[in-house]
């Protein structure tokens, strides 16, 4: 299997806390990891180590063979789809204007062509074309989650980050987003690394299952491993969760 | 009744008298509201990237903000001579806080997610904050150009007496004059010329909110 993202004796800290200590991971091309733990656990913080939005105090994260320490950060991010809780739309900008973001940053896409790919990708997210000229507070939530998807899928990025994307729409809501994503992953052949504190999402999403605590990995497996043989105390509580 | 017939009269008579003071006062007060609207703007978007300078910088403009209008003019004389340069240098130095700190609070108000998600999405420094921070910070940026409009429609007014020109001319010679009609003519047209300027920029400012939905 390819190697698509790698975690190399990392250690990252705020102060006195630690978020992440001499963490090792190795993600590869296509693979779907949801990432859990507690609030706190570094989960976040993995994500971010990433995109560059934090640096390690040591160790090195690559991604696709390059060392992010010493890459152009700016090309790094416009290749690697982010979408994260909340939303994050922009409020002061349309539907269209949103999902064309990313392209509109390196003016990769004509103004014909933005139109078609900005159609496309709704259509790809399940909502209609008719929103494009839509803002964000005129959305429901569960469109609002569809267009940060669309936002981060536009510039067709090979990997994905999402944080805690489905954190603030109702569970039947939340059912439809995870099925679409799934079967957007698989279609797409995306590396996507998803974190969530929802055991359930986890285990249905991950083709990997990433458990963190307190800055480590207590356990990386299969769904069905991390269920028929918890690692830890903690695992085995979360997984009992689940039902 | 006959007080409001002479002011009539004042202004039918002295038409375009009142339509030059205005002229000179829109020209002071245009003049002024681009130099300090400009300088504000760019500090207010310097300390808003380099936070530590902010205390300092506020704090400057805080002290030209205390200084009474008519003091500062005063001030001024030793250093520019009367005449409309000084007023507009004391307009200048006066609305520079409202649009220091209104525009570095506009940006730094800015959710952090919205800030991170554009970052993360791979947008340089300047693209930040030409597409994300100075947009969602423009009601905030509007209301302190408001503040800027009134201060120099104010000062601009008091600058007069001090040979600065502009409507308070009407009133100053009204004094001078004991005439009455003439100073409540001047001041009428002054009180509306505010009132004119400050509704239209709350249109405007209520415009992007709305259609943004942003506070």
């Amino acid at each position: 299997m390819e190697e698509c993202i790698r975690f190399d004796h990392v250690t990252k800290r705020y102060g006195s806390h630690t978020a992440l200590l001499d963490f090792d991971l190795t993600v590869y091309r296509g693979e779907f990891l949801t990432m859990i733990g507690r609030s706190g656990c570094g989960k976040t913080t993995a994500l971010r180590l990433i995109n560059g939005l934090l640096t390690p105090d040591e160790g090195s994260v690559s991604v696709l063979g390059k060392d992010v320490a010493h890459t152009d950060l700016i090309a790094l991010r416009r290749s690697i789809g982010y979408a994260i809780q909340n939303v994050g739309l922009f409020p002061h900008m349309t539907v269209a204007k949103n999902i064309a973001y990313v392209p509109s940053l390196s003016k990769s896409w004509t103004r014909s062509q933005e139109q078609q790919e900005v159609e496309k990708l709704l259509h790809t997210v399940g909502l209609d074309s008719s929103l494009a000229g839509r803002y964000p507070h005129e959305l429901s939530g569960g469109q609002q989650q569809r267009v940060g998807i669309a936002r981060a899928l536009a510039g067709n990025p090979q990997v994905l980050l999402m944080d805690e994307p489905f954190g603030a729409v109702d569970e039947i809501t939340r059912r439809g987003l995870q099925q679409e994503i799934l079967k957007l992953q698989k279609e797409l052949g995306i590396t996507l690394l998803f974190v969530t504190h929802d055991i359930k999402e986890a285990l249905l999403l991950g083709s990997r299952v990433l458990v963190m605590e307190n800055g480590r990995i207590s356990q990386l497996d299969t769904p069905e491993g991390l269920c028929a043989a918890p690692a830890d105390d903690f695992v085995r509580e979360l997984v009992a969760g689940r039902a | 009744m006959e007080f409001f017939s002479n002011v009539l009269q004042i202004y039918s008579e002295r038409w375009p008298w009142f339509m030059e003071l205005l002229g000179e006062q829109l020209r002071i007060s245009l003049l002024s509201i681009l130099i300090s609207g400009s300088i504000g703007l760019l500090l207010g978007i310097f300390i808003a990237e380099h936070r530590r300078f902010a205390e300092p910088i506020i704090g400057v403009c805080n002290v030209f903000y205390t200084i009474p209008a008519i003091a500062l003019l005063g001030l001024l004389i030793p250093l520019v001579g009367i005449g409309e340069k000084n007023a507009i240098i004391a307009i200048v130095l006066y609305g520079l806080m409202p649009m220091v700190r209104n525009t570095y609070t506009g940006i730094t108000n800015i959710s952090s997610d919205l800030i991170d998600a554009a970052v993360g999405m791979g947008s340089t420094k300047r693209q930040l904050l030409l597409r994300i921070k100075l947009p969602l910070a423009t009601s905030v940026i509007i209301a302190g150009l408001r503040n800027l409009v009134v201060i120099s429609i104010a000062t601009g007014s008091i600058a007069a007496f001090i040979g600065g020109g502009g409507l308070g001319d009407a009133i100053f010679r009204g004094i001078t004059m004991y005439n009455t009609e003439m100073i409540f003519a001047g001041s009428l047209m002054l009180v509306l010329l505010a009132l004119i300027c400050d509704y239209s920029l709350s249109r405007v400012e209520k415009y992007i909110k709305k259609k943004w939905r942003v506070e």
